[in-house]
């Protein structure tokens, strides 16, 4: 049967065909949809969603070593965080087939970097796969696990945004189960004390060298022989572009298995052609191997090496031509993304703000929708790095502006779903060494950004079985955060954040302050509509007779259900969500909540 | 790769373009044709400027609409027209949603929306210019504006040979197919 998937649906189904029976991964764009896509096989294959990368990496590496074929994914920056267990279960090699999804972002969609971790292949000396479109990732993906099994070795199956998000027709097939063996212990082969690893160092060279040998003739990497004036080595979804612009006018050679290299296949391409070109996303990769084998190739000399590439950027780059394109005198306003109009996180940042400026804060952040409280009008986030640190940031940050003599105060700001995935420990640190930072978790039950996800504070699962909630002041509590120095508030309402955060600021000791308020987009259960009791029940709209067009609603709340024309301000019924933050901040009482 | 046709659909972050793409290459596919459709997802949904771009052919290698190449572009989004107009084919077509979306530093402030983008525009290339919004609000349901656009693409680019009811049964919920069928055709005769 025919259907039109995307990357990410393809790999669910591919690993699903290729008889996995555990899936387990941290959500982050372009990967998430991965996991999302697994509980449709929930008969086959259990599926979860793990607190961070390196739990769930290594909760599939314990169920591959418990004999079953397993697979983890991530977005590219989760694997540093998953790079503690993969470097060494590159070593012990697997029991039950074991595949790692990495979805790298050239072109920083929606990404704090842009590493390209077929660099993190080759340095943890894992097989690595790389598809070029939908058919080849569930195809690859499939035959991913029994390859793990052959070679004894983890595989990192390499993946870019535009092969993730990106939809192509795919014919499926059957599932291929793969028979569980009993469980023996084999602790040389799993304990890698010094002795019993310095043997599997050596072993895994070996296997290393038996992939290479497999390289060098399977299906993953194929010539397609065209022109021979010029040779094209090129891999992922690069191959569709260099496709497209060197048609038949070259010939291909298109890799799918990238570590290690399939040096004779390489040489022999290359000994056919006139003039070997390497087209890549991101580092030259493929090209400088290509160069450690002695043959001389164009690759990033010409081509760009940042950001996402296209055909046009390929023709651009080896033919020199460039598309005509029609223009208009008017210029487009850039658009940004914003908070949503109802966003809990609004009202936080419109008190945190305030404060910033009359105090002079340092404020730390994270990664999720609450790092947009960076951009005006609040520009309350001064720092975003990785994911869980404003919390460890903010510690070292307070610490070293007190023993300088300065005065400012240090506030980190982080969602729940981070707070979950590193930001625990990071507040470990804090109330352990006698930290001052405030900690804001901005609590909106679920984790937003990549498109709703359940986590540990959600009381469901990605399974859709109902869970135990991690409650986060007891967890603050038992951390050894003071009873007195938490704080939960609801968001929305901007005199009860104020009290709260002027409270905690005074204080010299760890504090925590929580807003509690569902993200407005949201599909609410049950205990959210009986807690949050007027959840879209209500929306604002603005007296006319009353609004002096100060604008002062507009500018300070940067609500996108407000739309200020120069004459006026007005509500966008179908967009608000009466949250009431304009209402309160409005200095003329023109804003009045009705009932929908 | 002449026989490959380029179709864009730009917009801002939840006006739902999604499912216009799915029934549209979804229909593609059953006629035969190779498609390929490429979107981005996360951070630019909130609230950000969005594009889903779908190609069709005998046989489609990249899913991305290079520059000057797209045969039609339909905006959900006016300003959206405009910030697209590059990748438009000379001799290509916009179908454009005469409806406006302000961008957050518009409402701060900061920047002014561009007056009379519909009527430069018509000065550079063929529009299709109306009021999707109302077309679907006079319908009943403001949501299926998406609809209303996606038959006025499908007359664009002349695919009335393919049973876009049949996709429309098979791509929303039962309660929502007669509204949905009402809008394809509404947007398809305008």
């Amino acid at each position: 049967m025919k259907v039109i998937m995307s990357g990410n649906e393809a790999i669910a189904r591919g690993a699903y065909e290729g008889g996995v029976r555990f899936a387990s991964a941290y959500p982050g764009t372009p990967s998430t949809e991965i996991l999302e896509n697994m509980p449709q096989y929930g008969e086959t294959t259990y599926s979860e969603w793990a607190p961070n990368e390196k739990v769930a990496t290594e909760a599939a590496i314990g169920a591959s070593i418990a004999g079953v074929r397993a697979m983890c994914a991530m977005k590219h920056v989760g694997m540093n965080v998953a790079a503690d267990p993969i470097y060494s279960f590159a070593y012990t090699g697997v029991n039950g087939g074991f595949v790692m999804v990495v979805a790298d972002d050239p072109g920083q969609h929606s990404s704090q970097n842009e590493q390209d971790n077929r660099n993190q292949a080759k340095a943890a000396k894992l097989l690595m796969i790389e598809p070029s479109d939908s058919q080849e990732a569930k195809d690859y993906m499939k035959k991913a696990f029994a390859l793990s099994e052959k070679f004894d070795m983890p595989v990192l199956f390499h993946v870019t945004t535009r092969v993730c998000h990106s939809k192509g027709i795919v014919e499926l097939g059957e599932r291929e189960e793969a028979e569980v063996p009993d469980y023996k212990p084999n602790i040389p082969k799993y304990v890698t004390t010094p002795a019993n690893a310095k043997k599997l160092r050596a072993t895994l060279e070996d296997r290393l060298a038996a992939v290479k040998a497999f390289a060098n003739d399977c299906e993953f990497n194929r010539v397609e022989m065209g022109d021979t004036k010029i040779g094209v080595i090129t891999s992922g979804v690069s191959y569709q572009y260099a496709r497209e612009t060197f048609g038949d006018d070259a010939s291909y050679l298109k890799l799918g298995l990238t570590n290690p290299m399939p040096d004779d296949l390489i040489k022999d391409f290359c000994s056919k052609v006139d003039k070997v070109y390497v087209v890549e996303e991101m580092d030259p990769y493929i090209e400088e191997h290509v160069k450690v084998l002695g043959i001389d190739c164009i690759g990033k000399d010409v081509v760009p090496k940042y950001d996402e590439l296209n055909t046009d950027l390929v023709k651009k780059a080896f033919l020199g031509v460039e598309p005509e394109t029609s223009s208009a005198d008017l210029q487009a306003v850039v658009r940004p993304p914003a908070l949503c109009a109802g966003c809990p996180h609004r009202g936080l940042y419109y008190v945190l703000s305030k404060k910033a400026k009359k105090l002079g804060l340092m404020i730390t952040g994270d990664i999720g929708c609450y790092t947009l409280g960076a951009a005006p009008p609040h520009n309350a986030i001064h720092t975003t790095i990785c994911m869980g640190a404003s919390i460890s940031m903010g510690h070292g940050a307070s610490i070293a502006l007190k023993d300088a003599g300065k005065k400012n105060k240090v506030v980190s700001v982080i969602g729940d779903s981070t707070f979950f995935h590193t930001g625990v420990n990071s507040l470990m640190d804090v109330v352990y060494n006698g930290g001052h930072n405030l900690t804001i978790i901005l609590d909106n039950r679920i984790t937003g950004m990549t498109g709703h996800q359940q986590n540990p504070g959600t009381g469901s699962t990605l399974m859709g079985k109902e869970a135990p909630e991690v409650n986060i002041p007891e967890l603050c509590k038992a951390i050894g955060v003071k009873g007195e120095n938490i704080k939960t508030v609801n968001p929305n309402m901007l005199g009860e954040v104020e009290a709260a955060m002027d409270e905690l600021l005074a204080k010299d000791e760890p504090c925590v302050l929580i807003t509690r308020w569902p993200c407005i987009l949201k599909k609410f259960s049950q205990q959210d509509i009986d807690e949050f009791k007027t959840l879209g029940k209500k929306k604002c709209v603005i007296d006319q007779d009353k609004c002096i067009n100060c604008k002062i609603c507009a500018k300070t709340t940067g609500c996108p259900a407000l739309i200020s024309t120069k004459d006026q301000v007005v509500i966008d019924v179908t967009s608000c969500t009466g949250c009431t933050v304009c209402m309160q901040v409005c200095p003329h009482n023109a804003i009045e909540e009705v009932t929908r | 790769m002449s026989d490959v046709k380029n179709i864009l659909l730009v917009g801002v972050g939840g006006q739902g373009t999604i499912l216009a793409s799915k029934i549209l290459t979804s229909g593609l596919m059953k006629a035969g044709y190779d498609v390929k459709m490429s979107e981005i997802h996360g951070m630019s949904q909130r609230g950000g400027d969005v594009s889903t771009q779908v190609r069709f052919g005998e046989k489609v290698y990249s899913p991305i609409v290079g520059k000057g190449s797209a045969d039609v572009i339909v905006a959900f989004e006016e300003m959206e027209a405009l910030r697209w107009l590059d990748h438009l084919k000379i001799g290509g077509k916009m179908v454009i949603n005469d409806y406006r979306i302000q961008p957050v530093p518009v409402n701060l402030g900061k920047a002014e929306y561009p007056a009379g983008i519909i009527e430069e525009l018509k000065n550079t290339c063929d529009v299709v210019s109306f009021k999707a919004a109302d077309v679907a609000k006079e319908l009943g349901n403001p949501k299926v504006m998406n609809i209303v656009l996606l038959g006025a693409l499908v007359k664009a680019m002349d695919l009335d040979g393919i049973d876009w009811d049949a996709e429309i049964e098979a791509n929303v919920k039962p309660q929502f197919v007669e509204i949905n069928k009402k809008a394809f055709h509404e947007g398809f005769n305008m």
